[in-house]
């Protein structure tokens, strides 16, 4: 413990660590965030065009069984971007994302009732306004679900792309390593934690404030 | 006033739901379309707002075929209820009934102003306008569904099997409040089920279709039950169809005569006779039997109202007496079923 209050003691290694936090913060959530968007689009193909449906779901189980550092490691490769660039992180952590979330998005979709999205057409809604008004609102505790899986994940597979050079908390862990210093290591592992479980924690409370309908049942 | 012309749906798996379809619905009636499942009755009304549209033949609103015209700018002018209410579960009760009105473009401030006319025109409290539809009841749910088809006050009303989800009581009360609104509203409304006994109470004209897509026959419910078309419909409208239609024959010509009353709570003797028992406003309690035991009454009918009324309160009362009321409850007089009888066998004459 001694070894962690001298490490934290320096303000240098201080500055050091917001910045890898910020770091990570950035290298996980901006995937969260496109994927989602991307995702929902995705997902209303799925739930459009029935054939695109079995193609896409497929295609998201192999993506996913992709291991990360051969995923960080490729895409240079794929789209000719510097082996240490932060958006290969970006890309590879997005595509993860988008497959993990492509399926409770078509399936949410798929299971909104059918004579609500009836009542919708019959009160003259026209396709994509009901999407955004109707079918995308009643979607969102099952999208909510999917995306706190997401930001976990992401939040821990951003310490991967360490190995690769890419910043954020993992470079903690490659340094601790390399210096055989258990302290950046314990350090590094608090901050994980602590930013999945903030992050948790305000999905919980954007999923809540969009979707006060879900709990009025048990208000009753 | 809506015109089917020769209209036939034939779906890409090769059945026809609706074959040939010529019938037209009156403004300011309720037809109702009833059926056994697969006769077309829920296509033929989803031609109306072109969620379907026909194979061949033409469906015309007020003399506009619907074909020429944008399908959702149609809808918006023609109020549905479907099936289980179809309420969206993530808006609240004034929400829903907003849809349409902001839809078209009202601002929310007035759209809800509107929403909440129409939840005291359903007869719903307005404190439930804040609440979501999972909170309500299946029939409040009704009334909501009802509403929100009224909200920019079309000229016509489809109801695709409105009641069929909530318990039968309840369902009566819904068909009552219907018939309410409809004496006020005077719309066009074209009302789809599969009960036969809710097609003859809501109906002003009733249209029996056939598996197969086959209009059966399109009549006042009186003359389907007196008069029907072929074995289908006869069987469609089921058994005591000969009590049933005493419905529509009303009771004015059944005199009635006095009977002894007896103060409630006041002593009682044995007598010949048996005597009613009247509260103090002179509404029938129940009956004394000759031995002085009391007897709880049968069914009672108002003066006027349908002679099928007066038959079962004769056949009811345990005096043999039936009890006639007036508006307010109070008693007006009792007849036999005997009486009974000769006006409905005058009326054949």
């Amino acid at each position: 413990m001694g070894d962690i209050g001298k490490y934290l003691s320096d303000a240098g290694t201080r500055a050091a660590l917001l910045d890898m936090l910020l770091d990570h913060v950035y290298l996980s959530l901006v995937p969260l965030v496109v994927s989602v968007v991307l995702a929902i689009a995705l997902g209303w193909l799925c739930h459009r065009f029935r054939p695109v449906n079995a193609t896409l779901i497929g295609l998201s189980n192999v993506v996913y069984t992709i291991p990360s550092l051969a995923l960080f490691a490729i895409i240079p490769a794929v789209i000719g971007t510097q082996v240490l660039d932060p958006a290969n992180v970006i890309i590879a952590l997005t595509v993860y994302t988008t497959a993990l979330l492509v399926r409770p998005v078509a399936e949410a979709l798929a299971a909104v009732p059918a004579h609500i999205t009836a009542a919708a057409t019959a009160m003259g809604f026209r396709p994509l306004r009901r999407f955004f008004s109707v079918e995308l609102p009643l979607a969102v505790p099952v999208l909510a679900a999917g995306v706190r899986v997401g930001s976990v994940s992401n939040i821990s597979l951003v310490s991967v792309g360490a190995l690769i050079g890419t910043g954020g908390l993992g470079t903690l862990f490659t340094d601790g390593f390399r210096q055989r210093y258990l302290a950046p290591i314990i350090i590094g592992i608090v901050l994980t934690l602590v930013l999945a479980l903030v992050v948790d924690l305000l999905l919980v409370l954007l999923r809540d404030r969009l979707t006060p309908w879900a709990r009025a049942g048990e208000r009753l | 006033m809506i015109e089917f012309r020769d209209v036939t749906k034939r779906f890409d798996d090769g059945t026809t739901a609706v074959n040939g379809l010529d019938l037209v619905v009156e403004a300011g009636t309720i037809t109702v379309f009833v059926g056994p499942s697969g006769c077309g009755k829920t296509t033929s009304l989803r031609m109306v707002n072109r969620m379907i549209d026909p194979t061949s033949g033409t469906v015309l609103v007020d003399g506009r075929d619907v074909s020429g015209v944008d399908p959702p700018t149609l809808r918006r002018g023609i109020g549905y209820v479907i099936q289980q209410a179809g309420l969206f579960p993530h808006r609240t009760v004034l929400d829903n009934v907003a849809t349409v009105p902001l839809l078209t473009g009202w601002t929310r401030r007035k759209a809800r102003q509107r929403a909440a006319e129409l939840l005291e025109l359903v007869g719903l409290p307005a404190e439930l306008g804040r609440r979501y539809p999972v909170q309500l009841s299946g029939g409040q749910q009704q009334r909501v569904g009802v509403a929100r088809a009224l909200a920019a006050d079309p000229p016509v009303l489809l109801m695709d099997e409105p009641f069929s989800a909530v318990d039968p009581v309840v369902r009566e009360g819904l068909q009552d409040e219907l018939l309410r609104l409809q004496a006020e509203l005077d719309k066009t409304i074209v009302f789809v089920t599969h009960d036969i006994d809710e097609a003859i109470k809501v109906g002003e004209k009733v249209a029996v279709m056939r598996t197969g897509g086959f209009l059966a026959q399109y009549a006042p419910p009186a003359e389907l039950l007196t008069r029907p078309a072929d074995d289908f419909v006869a069987a469609f409208v089921g058994k005591d169809r000969g009590y049933r239609s005493l419905s529509f024959v009303d009771s004015s010509g059944v005199e009635v005569a006095e009977v002894p009353t007896v103060a409630e709570g006041a002593p009682v003797e044995s007598s010949s006779d048996w005597r009613l028992v009247v509260d103090a406003e002179k509404r029938p309690q129940g009956w004394i039997a000759p031995d002085a035991s009391v007897v709880p009454g049968g069914s009672l009918y108002e003066v006027g109202a349908s002679i099928r009324g007066a038959l079962d309160a004769a056949l009811s009362s345990p005096s043999g007496l039936g009890v006639a009321v007036d508006g307010e409850g109070r008693l007006a007089g009792v007849v036999t079923a005997r009486q009974v009888l000769d006006v409905i066998e005058s009326r054949r004459g």
